[in-house]
């Protein structure tokens, strides 16, 4: 399968961005117009052959108040992966399609996303129940503004006894008491 | 032949919104925990059952006991200090994580691995699979009332993690692959210590073959239990053995090959009946597979040449913005690392892709309702699943 042909094929009725062929294997594109995952989703697995959700993620490009989806796809007779990115805009509340009709699998990766990075997928079962994290009530931790030290010295207290040195004073100290 | 012909009249009603209408106060349903702490779970997780009399009608399977926030962790790190964290994902089979993320590493960064180098790494995935294997057959038998083969697969695993141990100076967590190679070559006389290795896992397997797969027990409770179509496999992205035991000869060493498997001579295994049964079977056939390979490794690889490539200094090491995904074939399925970078010195995102993340969750969930409550640890099992990939 020829994936430059592919995608050409694609953009003539899906709007995508421009490919980036990382790996004769490994191809990343963007989909500009997320009202169109769904329909491109199911093309590309029952005509294309990409049959096989390898993986649904979420990076926070927070400097540029984006979060991208990624929807990795497989096609395992033509040996070719295919990373479709969408992205959502970074005002809460965050929601998007939920496509767990489309590959039951996702149901684990939205639930899991919408813990970690507080995307909402509605109509994904058992999306809200929670997966990894209980009794959370913190902002979704997995988020690049969550300040991980500054919950762990809110929320846990230091054993008695326990001293913070400067790693630079602390070596001179040691090594040159004298000064 | 066990059967079991479930009576679906005594299933409970699904409510309007998909799950199941249990009223624990009817008594006539029980809900009970397999797990954390159960013999016949594969590690810290849990599956809540419901069940009517001795039939299972629900399963629900919850993590969380081993969140240890990896992900996050190595968003804070430095590449060369994320090295060190990755092996810890996985505990059975830990070098899959190393060679996974210095790959997608190198190739972000434009590095090129020495050939030597190649050839190491495949030799360790090979033995960690191997491992890997031996805990499988010891926990399906185990699963099954059959402890004393799980001590033999102990025994042989820890001569093998001898071999590890003399190789990189560790037995479980090796750090050894690290991006541009790995760290040192083999030992004086490596190839020979390994080759009574092998040989005595060969004794002991085929004693298993006598005591595990002739038995009735064994095969009453496995053959026919704990089917899957292999209509789901795409659906739920079952890869791997479980896949291979369906007649799917899924296996990314052959499919896309990785390192050096397409220099060397193998059979992809499988099985047809896509049961327990079968997914032992293709276990099993699978070990002498990678001890076959591991043979070819030593005798094939070259013995000359640096094993690695120079970094460029790694405390101020800058990767230019980008992203790939590097997988292989564990010994659970498709392993998957998945790197984003930004231009910084630091990874944007690193995703790990787990077998036992479809496999025990969506999957399991699946499979679950109408087997017999004996029956679960030895579906678990049988699917192979390691929690710690699931929640990292």
């Amino acid at each position: 399968m020829d994936m430059r042909e592919l995608i050409e094929r694609l953009t003539s009725r899906h709007k995508l961005g421009a490919p980036i062929f990382q790996r004769p294997d490994l191809t990343f594109v963007d989909l500009t117009d997320n009202d169109r995952l769904r329909a491109l989703l199911v093309e590309l697995r029952d005509i294309e052959g990409f049959t096989h959700l390898v993986l649904l993620t979420a990076v926070d490009w927070i400097e540029e108040g984006k979060f991208q989806l990624t929807y990795m796809l497989n096609n395992r007779a033509a040996n070719q992966t295919l990373g479709l990115r969408v992205y959502l805009e970074r005002k809460d509340p965050v929601e998007f399609t939920s496509i767990h009709d489309i590959w039951p699998t996702a149901e684990t990766y939205q639930r899991e996303l919408r813990e970690m990075f507080g995307i909402n997928f509605p109509g994904s079962p058992r999306v809200m129940d929670e997966f990894i994290l209980e009794g959370w009530t913190d902002m979704p931790p997995y988020r690049r503004d969550f300040d991980t030290l500054a919950y762990s010295q809110q929320t846990y207290r230091d054993r008695p006894g326990r001293a913070t040195n400067d790693p630079r004073d602390h070596m001179k100290s040691k090594m040159y008491p004298e000064g | 032949m066990f059967s079991f012909n479930p009576d679906r009249s005594q299933y409970p009603d699904v409510g309007p919104d998909g799950k199941l209408e249990v009223d624990l106060e009817t008594g006539k349903y029980l809900k009970l925990w397999h797990g954390p702490n159960h013999p016949g779970i594969t590690g810290n997780m849990s599956v809540e059952i419901t069940v009517d009399g001795d039939e299972v009608v629900e399963g629900k399977t919850h993590v969380g006991y081993l969140h240890r926030g990896f992900e996050k962790l190595m968003e804070r790190r430095t590449f060369i200090q994320v090295f060190p964290i990755v092996c810890r994902v996985c505990v059975p089979e830990p070098d899959f994580n190393e060679y996974c993320y210095a790959a997608a590493v190198e190739e972000l960064a434009g590095i090129e691995v020495p050939e030597q180098a190649q050839w190491i790494r495949t030799l360790i995935l090979e033995m960690g699979r191997f491992n890997s294997y031996m805990m499988a057959m010891g926990g399906i038998a185990g699963a099954l009332g059959s402890g004393v083969i799980g001590q033999w697969m102990t025994y042989v695993r820890d001569l093998m993690l001898d071999r590890f141990e003399e190789m990189t100076g560790a037995r479980i967590y090796h750090m050894f692959i690290l991006p541009g190679g790995v760290r040192a070559g083999l030992p004086e006389g490596f190839a020979g210590r390994m080759e009574e290795v092998l040989r005595t896992a060969e004794k002991y397997l085929a004693d298993v073959d006598k005591v595990l797969f002739t038995n009735a027990v064994f095969k009453k409770r496995t053959k026919g239990v704990g089917y899957i179509d292999p209509a789901l496999f795409e659906p739920y992205g079952v890869t791997g053995p479980n896949a291979r035991a369906g007649g799917v000869a899924k296996d990314l060493r052959k499919d896309a090959p990785y390192l050096v498997y397409d220099q060397l001579d193998f059979e992809v295994v499988t099985e047809t009946a896509s049961d327990i049964w079968a997914r032992a079977m293709v276990r099993r056939r699978d070990i002498d597979v990678s001890i076959s390979l591991i043979r070819q490794i030593l005798a094939k690889m070259p013995t000359e040449g640096p094993v690695m490539t120079a970094l460029p200094n790694v405390l101020h090491w800058k990767i230019p913005r980008g992203e790939t995904y590097i997988k292989g074939e564990s010994s659970r399925g498709e392993y998957g690392y998945y790197l984003v970078t930004d231009g910084s010195g630091y990874p944007r995102r690193v995703n790990v892709r787990g077998p036992s993340y479809t496999h025990a969750m969506a999957l399991l969930e699946h499979l679950i309702p109408g087997t017999n409550i004996s029956d679960i640890a030895a579906l678990m099992v049988s699917l192979h699943t390691y929690p710690p990939e699931i929640e990292r």
